[in-house]
């Protein structure tokens, strides 16, 4: 149990609570996050609001627990598109080899050249900003990260005997990758989830920042610091904490899949 | 000859890949709703003036056709004509990227600058104040968003202390010093996350390069601990700090966007996305092929660089 990561105990205990925090939202806030009070807008936090409250009057606490839900949810759904997409292909490359390797990692460069912003204007372009923009935008550019990892550990395995012997036993890459190569790539596959969310979760605060992201009444963090720009003079507390909840999610995730590693990877470990 | 084979080899995927690029480019922005004729002329134009327009702008000509005029005026220099700005696309690039080349070349710099020693000093005391210290800053700056750090800056440095302006660019020709002024804030922003990566992939390359055999000999040979880390250890460390450097300009790109609007910069990546909201959508078409097109070259460059500075590479090819 001491052996444990310290990484992984404070990276799994934010992420934790950000997604009880996403769950809670959809039952229960301090306030309605959509309902306005004129009479009590720009308030500090104090008796008004425990994180105060914004430009009309809502509760930004209210705000930032529901926008947990969206955040989380957009980069999930992101990470889910990309990661299938990407560890598909990628362990269909180290199968096949040759040519097909070669044309799907070509194919991965023209995706990497995509960074999230890009295609979110392009895709913007055509389909109008929303969530589902954000999601395929973020998750098309997360398809050549996973498939370069899982390319990489999944020749690491094709190249070892019991792979080697179970071909000979006559078995197919079909289903030699189901029962070897997937099950000896899962752990770095599960690190890159929770790092690429935690990338996710930051593409998709910048697309809301922009106004390309969900759109209002959704709640959404990086909507939240478009909107304080407009007050920075006289409301900074606007400003500190949608910022802060997207940096402690981020932080969480990341030091959550550093965690992740260290614990699947000794050899890190001892390095680090 | 080998090594031109090489080079010829990567420039040939990467116009390739530049290739396939732009036609998911054009087929795109081709697919999305809009006529560029009734954006420029107004949605009360007489049917034959907007048949007259879509003539000249050659857009009555069939898919593939208007792909390869695109493509063609792109290798001339000539991107076509703004829908919205009613001026040439490549002049309108031309002066926004006054602004984003060097904010983003400053931003590289900062990075570079603080990362390097921060990354070094973190590997040659690894465990200690230091380190743990440069660990900190590297974790909080890979999740700190920067447009985020953009609004503090502006908060503390601009509406608090009001050592800079809040925002906003007076151009070059309103004089260097209060150009330069003006792109300081926004390249802090821009470098935290950058800095933050290059910090943790310059102290692992320098942790790993120390216990190289090279390194111990020349300790062995007599030279102090300090020596043999500045003249042999960072040296052949830096090759995967390049490395990184070619892969972070997509988040260098993506952050331009997020950074120039914060700061209200009129810079490349605020003309996207204003060409966005305006459907100008040969801007976008033509900037979005730009930003791909540098990622792309940067990255080839990376490579090529990689392979001639790392001698086991070379002897590998």
């Amino acid at each position: 149990m001491n052996r444990l990561p310290k990484s992984l105990f404070i990276g799994g205990f934010i992420t934790a609570a950000m997604v009880c925090t996403a769950i809670l939202s959809r039952f229960w806030t301090p306030a309605d996050p959509t309902g306005m009070n004129i009479l009590q807008r720009l308030k500090p936090p104090g008796p008004a609001g425990l994180l105060g409250t914004d430009q009309i009057g809502r509760d930004v606490l209210s705000i930032i627990m529901s926008g947990a839900w969206t955040s989380l949810g957009i980069a999930v759904v992101a990470t889910v598109i990309g990661g299938a997409i990407g560890i598909g292909i990628g362990v269909m490359a180290a199968a096949k080899g040759g040519s097909v390797e070669r044309l799907v990692m070509a194919l991965n460069g023209v995706l990497f050249a995509f960074p999230p912003i890009l295609s979110a204007i392009l895709l913007g372009a055509l389909l109008g900003p929303g969530g589902l923009t954000s999601m395929v935008a973020i998750g098309v550019f997360m398809i050549p990260v996973f498939a370069r990892v899982s390319r990489a550990a999944a020749i690491q395995i094709w190249a070892r005997d019991y792979v080697k012997a179970a071909r000979m036993a006559g078995k197919n890459d079909v289903l030699i990758t189901l029962e070897h190569i997937f099950p000896n790539i899962s752990a770095q596959i599960i690190v890159q989830l929770a790092i690429q969310t935690g990338l996710a979760i930051l593409s998709e605060a910048g697309l809301s920042f922009l106004g390309m992201g969900v759109s209002p009444p959704t709640p959404s963090w990086g909507r939240m610091l478009a909107e304080s720009q407009t007050y920075l003079a006289s409301a900074p507390h606007l400003v500190l904490a949608p910022g802060l909840a997207i940096a402690i999610a981020v932080l969480g995730l990341n030091l959550l899949g550093d965690g992740l590693r260290d614990l699947t990877d000794p050899r890190r470990r001892q390095n680090t | 000859m080998t090594r031109l084979l090489t080079l010829f080899r990567g420039l040939l995927v990467t116009a390739a890949v530049l290739l396939a690029a732009s036609l998911v480019i054009f087929l795109l922005i081709d697919a999305a709703p809009g006529d560029p004729a009734e954006i420029m002329l107004g949605t009360s134009a007489q049917a034959d003036t907007l048949a007259a327009l879509r003539h000249e702008l050659g857009l009555d000509l069939p898919l593939f056709s208007r792909y390869l005029s695109w493509l063609g005026g792109v290798f001339v220099g000539d991107f076509g004509q703004s829908y919205t700005y009613g001026v040439a696309v490549g002049e309108l690039i031309g002066d926004r990227l006054t602004v984003t080349l060097p904010l983003t070349v400053m931003a590289t710099a900062l990075a570079v600058a603080v990362s390097l020693p921060l990354g070094v000093v973190a590997a040659a005391r690894p465990g200690r104040a230091e380190d743990n210290l440069a660990s900190l800053f590297a974790q909080i700056g890979i999740a700190v968003p920067n447009f985020w750090i953009g609004l503090l800056l502006i908060v503390t440095f601009s509406l608090n202390l009001k050592w800079f302006p809040p925002g906003g660019f007076p151009g070059w020709e309103a004089g260097f010093n209060a150009a330069l002024g003006s792109l300081i804030l926004p390249s802090i922003a821009l470098a935290l996350p950058q800095a933050a990566v290059l910090t943790r992939v310059t102290r692992a390359a320098v942790i790993e390069v120390t216990n190289e055999d090279f390194v111990r000999t020349a300790r062995a040979k007599g030279l102090t601990k300090r020596r043999a880390l500045w003249r042999h250890t960072v040296p052949n460390a830096l090759l995967p700090v390049v490395t990184m450097l070619g892969l972070q300009i997509p988040f260098l790109i993506s952050g331009a966007v997020l950074v120039e609007n914060v700061f209200n910069l009129p810079g490349i990546g605020s003309l996207a996305y204003q060409a966005l909201s305006q459907r100008d959508l040969i801007v976008v078409q033509n900037v979005v092929l730009l930003f791909v097109a540098i990622v792309l070259v940067v990255n080839a460059g990376t490579d090529a660089l990689y392979a001639r500075l790392d001698p086991r590479l070379r002897a590998r090819k």
